[in-house]
């Protein structure tokens, strides 16, 4: 297979993404943001970026273990928190989301790991008033298009700097801002159950996966010309499925037109409108 | 003759036309103060660019009698004047439009000719294509003004320089993208290779004013830069930031050139006619 450069250039992302937090957030009035820190890649990258564009003292990092969540993971949030400065506090979520998993003895772990991504939702956006700021959100590319994510959990937020980078790349900008060590090497995870990993869970490396994305999405290679560019027809077939039966997740609900203006089709302003 | 021109690398406020003035009018007084003769300001400048349904709610008439006309031609008394703005013309149609404005008149109008409608553009959507294009005169010599799509095809640019422009005034609100491990933007790249070529290919003087900042997730990229007739880079803006960047141009520097490099004489524009004719009529029996 030929080789599928995702390099970036790490400087001209940096100045662009925390330029992107800074005008994003403080034109319509606001100088905090709000970000929860799960001790992983993605929200460590983005914390970097946060405290970068708006200064440590304007980022407010929460952390929400649940009590099965590795003792690893608050350990490395506080790596992201004592090297940067950023402002920080725990609140667990334990409490919130056992008196609802255990109303059913039957639920599933994908239940209880969307509950508990949507408790830590409630959680920021709860903190969002109190901190006056904004959620900066923590998906990267590479989930976003698998819809690996819990809609209105993790995938909540005002702004998302990192979404539009590969999970790959942001490896890449998180090592060359100087995300800590540990969090750079370990495998990624949800961390909703013990030995979870991101890579066992959906079947396939992010490396793979980013490679393949990169030629269907940004190249416009169709799934006959990734095969023969050397993927595995199965492997290419699953990735295309799973792309578009998860793009509910990546678009508002379809508002029913009645009328002549409606909200979605002919009401058209961008967020920025009027700032 | 020299010519001192001042790049007005701008972010802008979306839909808000009166602070966008207000930066306009702070600029001009700077450019001027610092002896500038032009300052050329980016496409939509006085609007922002995305402007999906504020199209109508944005749009001027360049006439003295409109506020804010009013007073950008009151500033063109002391230094000449390239903006963007919506225009509304008499009929409602909506344009993407550039003034010159210099001595206290509208010396031209642009329409933009070519309107991206594909990827993360959409203008064809809310706005009128402009249907003509015209070199016009200024105290400085024969200029053009071009607005972004239009110098990606190359007929606009030529037409121009075969109606007599030496100097080109190019704007635009170029969003950032194509990251890679280069150290500038795909888009970057592409703009700045297309504008130093029109600078080699016409020996003219091209100058390109470009946006900075966001809007939504779009990043305005700025390194808005001139060239001269040898396709010499005179002054280049940072990327990302605002601000002011000079240029002085020399333009006997025209002169010399071509005296070097007589494209502009050798032109075939009569081969071009005849060539153009017979394409188009082999096309149009074509699809009969």
């Amino acid at each position: 297979m030929a080789k599928i450069d995702l390099s970036i250039n790490t400087d001209l992302a940096r100045t662009i993404l925390s330029g992107f937090i800074r005008s994003e957030i403080h034109r319509v009035g606001f100088q905090h943001a709000v970000i929860g820190l799960s001790g992983g890649l993605d929200s460590a990258l983005s914390c970097f970026l946060a405290a970068e564009a708006l200064g440590p003292e304007n980022v407010l990092a929460v952390c929400m273990p649940y009590r099965s969540s590795s003792p690893e993971s608050l350990e490395h949030a506080q790596l992201v928190i004592d090297a940067l400065g950023v402002r920080s506090v725990i609140i667990p979520i334990t409490e919130m989301v056992d008196p609802l998993i255990e109303r059913d003895p039957e639920m599933n772990a994908v239940r209880r790991g969307n509950i508990m991504a949507r408790a830590r939702m409630i959680v920021l956006y709860d903190q969002s008033e109190v901190f006056k700021g904004l959620v900066v959100g923590t998906g990267n590319k590479t989930e976003i298009l698998l819809g690996y994510t819990t809609l209105y959990g993790d995938s909540a937020c005002a702004l998302n700097p990192i979404g539009d980078l590969y999970k790959t790349q942001v490896r890449q900008l998180a090592g060359a801002m100087g995300v800590p060590e540990p969090i750079l090497t370990k495998a990624p995870t949800a961390d909703l159950w013990q030995g979870q990993t991101d890579e066992g869970e959906l079947g396939f490396t992010y490396a793979e996966v980013d490679q393949l994305l990169y030629l269907l999405v940004d190249q416009r290679y169709s799934p006959q010309d990734c095969v023969a560019a050397g993927f595995a027809p199965d492997f290419v077939q699953r990735v295309v499925e799973r792309v578009r039966r998860n793009h509910f997740k990546r678009v508002l609900p379809p508002i029913a037109k009645l009328t002549n203006r409606t909200v979605g089709y002919d009401f058209l302003y961008l967020r920025d409108w009027g700032t | 003759m020299k010519l001192k021109i001042a790049l007005a690398q701008i972010n802008t406020h979306l839909g808000d036309v009166p602070r966008n003035l207000q930066k306009h009018l702070a600029l001009i007084e700077a450019a001027r103060s610092q002896g500038a003769d032009l300052v050329i300001f980016p496409e939509l400048s006085l609007t922002g660019y995305v402007l999906q349904d504020l199209v109508s709610t944005v749009a001027l008439s360049p006439r003295a009698d409109d506020p804010i006309f009013g007073q950008l031609l009151q500033a063109s008394q002391a230094i000449d004047l390239a903006v963007g703005f919506v225009e509304e013309d008499s009929r409602h149609r909506f344009y993407i439009a550039a003034a010159y404005l210099s001595q206290g008149e509208v010396i031209h109008i642009h329409h933009k000719l070519y309107l991206p409608t594909y990827g993360l553009f959409d203008e064809g959507r809310f706005f009128a294509w402009g249907d003509s294009i015209a070199a016009f005169d200024t105290r400085f010599g024969r200029m053009g003004m071009l607005i972004c799509e239009d110098f990606w095809h190359a007929s606009p640019p030529y037409l121009l320089w075969l109606d007599g422009a030496d100097i080109f005034l190019f704007m635009s609100s170029s969003p950032g993208r194509g990251l890679s491990s280069a150290p500038r933007l795909e888009s970057a790249r592409w703009v700045e290779q297309l504008v130093q070529a029109y600078a080699n290919l016409f020996t003219a003087f091209v100058a390109h004013a470009n946006r900075v900042g966001y809007e939504d997730g779009l990043h305005f990229w700025g390194g808005s830069m001139v060239f001269d007739p040898d396709g010499v880079l005179l002054a280049k803006a940072p990327y990302v930031d605002e601000g002011l960047t000079f240029a002085e141009l020399d333009l006997h520097q025209l002169h010399r050139t071509r005296a070097r490099l007589p494209l502009l004489r050798d032109e075939r524009t009569a081969l071009v006619q005849r060539e153009l004719d017979r394409i188009l009529k082999r096309a149009s029996q074509a699809n009969r």
